[in-house]
């Protein structure tokens, strides 16, 4: 083609050319220049042109390289991204209407298992109101271990009185969140009450103590924080835990060693990758409702300060029956609340009411008026319960003698448990009152069949008049599912004839459930 | 209007108490626009719904923008000076001998510099029932609300913030007695979850009446309202599933959602055209990378969106349900009582069968008066789910005193005590909604929402106006609701009214003659719709 223009046209094509040619020179100069002059304005751009000259005299082919990959560069991120989900934008509408038509989706529930049947039957209910003792629908009263009234303050007519009182000034509901006209005089008498019993500078009320510490610690640990927890900690922790998205490890249950060597380990992991400060935490609990031990806070105290961590402490199970004056593990250890960073636990317990609180500094307390998940978007606690609490809290400051009974009433439950019957074991400190009764020495089919054995032994107490229940979990979703166990609640409302008598009862049970299994 | 003219609440007319209120006869309501709700025979969705989300206006919006400009700009000045100069009230936004600020500065701007200045607005201590009026206690701040002191001093205001849409929130009547009386018999709380030994014969009576209350074979009752959804959605889907919320779904059904480890996916703001294409596109692709078809998908809507007003489009949802094969979480925390002829939600409100709704979720802190919310669904949905919601497992059971609140409030709603007082309030709520939003329509505000809701939201706009439209309210002696970012859209802050069977027309009346007053004074009239004269 160039040949046969060439022959006959080369002159106008050679005029034309120039022309052409010309004009582009001069665009190009202009454009260079104007380029050039605004490239050496920009700053830096001497010292690269400079460094493209260099590298052209050292190695032509190496500019080139690398103008290459600045292209490729370009078109790699400038070019349109594969995102996972791209390919169904390119089925027809046939096709996706045939996906859609085959799409058969699973049932919403499985249906339950026989055991789980068996089970729901079997959920203790009770008539009339719930304490040390307690009547339940078949009219029969029985000896309660299985609630949580570890002070035994639970519905005695002094709390009764104050609720009414408080139904007849501020009705049941507050129909609103705290941010909104919620806020009820008694939640803040509340506030001050338990942050003083527990020695902290502020306290700030939610309106269940499930949610609560499910709800702080999100508000403070966010992703690419970092917490440290114990492997024993209950489930509502480790949903806090899950929804903070933060970087979670754990060490092994109450063994400061091991914590000591995450805390390590992770330092050293800090300074050698050079990651920047972030939020740390170590989380445990006071008494572990999952196994019924202490946490040891002065060793937990003196690594956090070491390594520059924040302690935030579950103290549902430890409000109301650790320490000289029930305030909780801090109490026990005598270390002031202050020490503590976060301390979050239930009314729900000891305390006898219902609702959460969440303690620490001002700062801390005041950031989950706006932070704090559930305190944000929930009505407030019902001026009742708030009341019931604030009798809680009163109630166990002005009964120093509930708390030695308490005790004494857990060493007698563990001790008679084990002078009557061999095949047990006893989980937990020998004065928690958290008792975790397991079977041992026998030999289970699966988790099921120790649960049932269990179940039996509970039933066969029940009709022999003491209430007691299996701790339950949700089993598949439990980060590190305790083994099975029969959670006896031991409380202060007991006398020692009681205690003594539900534990042979309970141990019996165990004989002759065992027995009948052999 | 000058300052003289200002009229306070309690000159113009000493405020009763809730509970007079409720005893009095129904002829101080005569004067009442007539009722209610219109028939839908064809149990469609309003389609006019479009026109009652009306834009701001041009200047408004670029005003609004650049007052958050200022704000920002001016709050990153005074940061920028007072990390120099005021170095110890920062302290605490700094890295402090080893240890990460508990809060970023980047984190805690809106909250330092937005928030601070119109915390008087919120958290207002009150006194008293939540009822009709409400007692706020006076408070003073010496050092730009930073901190409060109360001064001892109590103010009655008409109360139009409190979701006490039935007026149940009483502390006389007959829920109040029965609840005396429960008290006494029950004591004020179990110390137990409800799967351990936390269930009283009461607990099973007012699931049975809950569950006929809206149409369903069985009901949990759980001790809260956002952990009956945080803590339930993750006993019903998983890993594999998928999950598509409403964009503006409440924070416990977000939470619940993450908790569960399903794939979530949002559709626009009950936008049906949206939903749909959401679904074909997910189920069509499946899971992402390995494509295996979703296991289950679980739609969640809101019954009545609690900042928006508006009403979920149902009927629709249900017809999709019926072509997709998706299951249906249904979050009724504001419309259960407040909603329908009958109180019953939204399925009564549209005519749909109860049976069509997988799960109905409700909470009984608003209509009702309590607290504590519900799970309603088939027989064997109830019972597993009773094993795998962590709240029915780990949590506290539903205390006494709240359920006698929830069951004697519901059966006077169903009729079954009190005559025909529940309808009454059915009746004199509906009445009230109908009448305030479309009376603040025809003023020319930009109102949201469906004209049946007891929410009413009123946009402001301007974030300068939020706490001057809070507190001119209070001075003429109305609480009100205001919300702003991160709340709403940046642009949408707004003032939320909500109403109760507890006002009177006359207590509307009052309220609209100030608002009228006060929007007038602070431009707010600034709808361009001209809506016709509402019936
Ligand atoms: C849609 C929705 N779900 C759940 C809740 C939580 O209910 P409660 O206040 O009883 O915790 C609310 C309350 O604001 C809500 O609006």
């Amino acid at each position: 083609m160039a040949s046969t223009l060439g022959t006959y046209a080369a002159p106008l094509v050679n005029d034309a050319a120039r022309d052409l040619a010309d004009s582009i020179i001069i665009a190009v100069n202009t454009t260079f220049t104007v380029a050039s002059r605004v490239y050496s304005s920009i700053p830096g751009s001497r010292i690269f042109a400079k460094y493209v000259k260099a590298s052209y005299q050292n190695d032509p082919y190496r500019t080139l390289l690398e103008i290459c990959l600045v292209i490729f560069m370009i078109w790699y991120f400038g070019g349109k991204k594969h995102k996972p989900g791209d390919d169904e934008l390119q089925l027809t509408e046939k096709e996706i209407q045939e996906l859609i038509d085959e799409w058969e989706p699973e049932p919403l529930v499985p249906p339950l298992t026989e055991a789980q049947r068996t089970e729901l039957d079997k959920i203790p209910v009770i008539s009339g109101s719930s304490g040390s003792k307690l009547k339940l629908v078949d009219g029969r009263e029985r000896i309660n271990l299985a609630s949580f009234n570890f002070l035994g303050a639970l519905n005695n007519e002094s709390t009764k009185d104050k609720a009414i009182e408080a139904l007849r000034k501020y009705g049941v509901g507050s129909c609103g969140p705290c941010g909104f006209y919620g806020t009820i005089d008694v939640h803040i008498e509340l506030e001050q009450e338990i942050a003083k019993f527990i020695g902290a500078d502020a306290a700030i009320v939610y309106s269940q103590g499930f949610s609560t510490i499910a709800s702080v610690i999100p508000a403070f640990a966010k992703r690419g924080d970092i917490i440290v927890a114990d492997a024993g900690v209950s489930f509502a922790v480790q949903k806090g835990l899950q929804i903070s998205r933060s970087t979670v490890k754990y060490f092994k249950h109450n063994d400061m060693e091991d914590l000591e060597k995450v805390l390590e380990g992770i330092q050293r992991d800090q300074i050698e990758k050079k990651k920047p400060l972030t939020r740390r935490f170590i989380v445990a609990e006071g008494l572990y409702a999952n196994h019924g031990d202490i946490c040891p806070l002065p060793k937990l105290l003196e690594l956090k300060n070491k390594y520059k961590y924040r302690l935030i402490l579950e103290e549902s199970f430890s409000l109301g029956v650790l320490g000289t004056r029930g305030a909780g593990v801090c109490d026990h250890f005598g270390v002031s609340g202050k020490e503590v960073d976060i301390i979050a636990a239930t009314f729900s317990n000891a305390l006898s009411s219902s609702g959460g609180f969440c303690c620490g500094s001002k700062e801390i307390v005041e950031h989950q008026r706006l932070g704090g998940q559930a305190y944000v978007f929930s009505a407030s606690l019902p001026a009742m319960l708030a009341v019931a609490a604030v009798e809680g809290i009163k109630y166990a400051e002005s009964h120093p003698e509930a708390l030695a009974r308490l005790r004494e009433n857990a060493v007698v439950m563990r001790s008679t448990l084990l002078k009557n019957v061999q095949q047990v074991q006893c989980g937990g400190v020998e004065d928690s009152p958290v008792v975790h009764l397991r079977l041992r020495d026998h030999r289970f089919r699966n988790r099921e069949d120790e649960e049932q054995a269990l179940q039996e032994v509970v039933d066969e107490a029940l009709r022999n008049g003491v209430l007691i229940t299996r701790a339950k979990y949700v089993n598949d979703q439990e980060l590190f599912l305790p083994p099975p166990s029969i959670r006896i609640a031991v409380t202060a409302g007991h006398s020692r004839k009681e205690v003594e008598k539900a534990a042979a009862i309970i141990a019996t049970a165990v004989k002759k459930v065992l027995k009948g299994r052999k | 209007m000058g300052k003289g003219k200002r009229a306070h609440f309690d000159k113009y007319r000493p405020p009763i108490s809730s509970a007079d209120l409720m005893s009095t006869p129904s002829s101080l309501i005569d004067d009442c626009p007539p009722p209610l709700y219109k028939p839908q025979p064809d149990g469609k969705h309003k389609e006019n719904e479009a026109h009652l989300i009306e834009d701001a206006p041009i200047g408004v919006l670029i005003t609004t923008y650049m007052s958050y400009f200022f704000l920002i700009v001016f709050g990153h000045i005074r940061d920028f000076f007072g990390f120099w100069l005021k170095s110890d009230e920062y302290k605490h936004l700094k890295t402090q001998n080893g240890y990460a600020p508990i809060n970023s500065g980047f984190d805690t701007f809106y909250h330092r510099r937005l928030y601070v200045r119109i915390r008087d607005c919120f958290n207002r201590p009150v006194t008293n029932v939540p009822g009709r009026t409400i007692t706020l206690l006076d408070r003073k701040s010496e050092d730009y609300n930073r901190t409060f002191k109360l001064t001892g001093e109590t103010k009655e205001v008409l109360n139009l913030s409190s979701y006490n849409y039935l007026g149940f929130a009483q502390s006389e009547g007959p829920c109040a007695d029965a609840v005396e009386t429960a008290v006494r018999k029950y004591g004020v709380a179990t110390c137990s979850s409800r799967m351990e030994a936390g269930t009283l014969d009461q607990h099973q009576e007012v699931e049975a009446l809950v569950a006929r209350f809206v149409g369903k074979e069985a009901a949990m009752i759980i001790s809260m309202g956002f952990a009956t959804n945080s803590t339930t959605i993750p006993a019903l889907v998983g890993k594999g599933c998928l999950i598509i919320s409403d964009e503006l779904n409440h924070s416990s059904l977000v939470y619940g959602a993450r908790v569960s480890g399903a794939s979530i996916r949002v559709f626009k703001h009950n936008d049906m055209k949206d939903l749909e294409a959401v679904l074909r596109n997910s189920i069509a692709g499946g899971q992402p990378r390995t494509h295996r078809p979703w296991k289950k998908i679980l739609v969640m809507v809101e019954g009545l969106y609690s900042m928006e007003g508006s009403i979920c489009a149902l009927p629709e949802i249900v017809e999709l349900k019926k072509k997709y094969k998706f299951y249906l979480y249904l979050d009724e925390a504001h419309s259960i009582g407040a909603m329908g002829p009958n109180g019953r939600g939204i399925c009564d409100y549209f005519g749909v069968d109860p049976e069509d709704v997988d799960i109905m979720m409700g909470t009984f802190t608003k209509s009702f008066g309590a607290a504590g919310g519900y799970i309603a669904a088939k027989q064997e949905i109830v019972d597993r789910v009773r094993f795998y919601t962590h709240a029915s497992v780990y949590a506290e059971a539903i205390t006494p005193p709240i359920l006698q609140q929830i069951y004697t409030s519901m059966r006077i709603i169903m009729g079954e005590e009190g005559g025909d007082e529940g309808r009454r309030r059915i009746q004199q709520l509906a009445r009230n909604c109908r009448f305030f939003s479309a009376e603040l329509r025809k003023m020319g505000f930009i109102v949201y929402g469906d004209e049946d809701s007891p929410i009413v939201p009123l946009l402001l706009f301007h974030p300068a106006k939020i706490p001057a439209f809070s507190r001119e309210m209070l001075k003429r002696g109305i609480a009100v609701v205001v919300v702003g970012y991160p709340a709403t859209p940046i642009i949408t802050s707004r003032v939320r009214f909500c109403l109760s069977a507890a006002h009177t027309m006359e207590d509307l009346k009052f309220a609209l003659q100030h608002i009228s007053e006060v929007g007038d004074d602070m431009v707010l009239k600034v709808s361009r719709l001209n809506r016709p004269a509402v019936a």
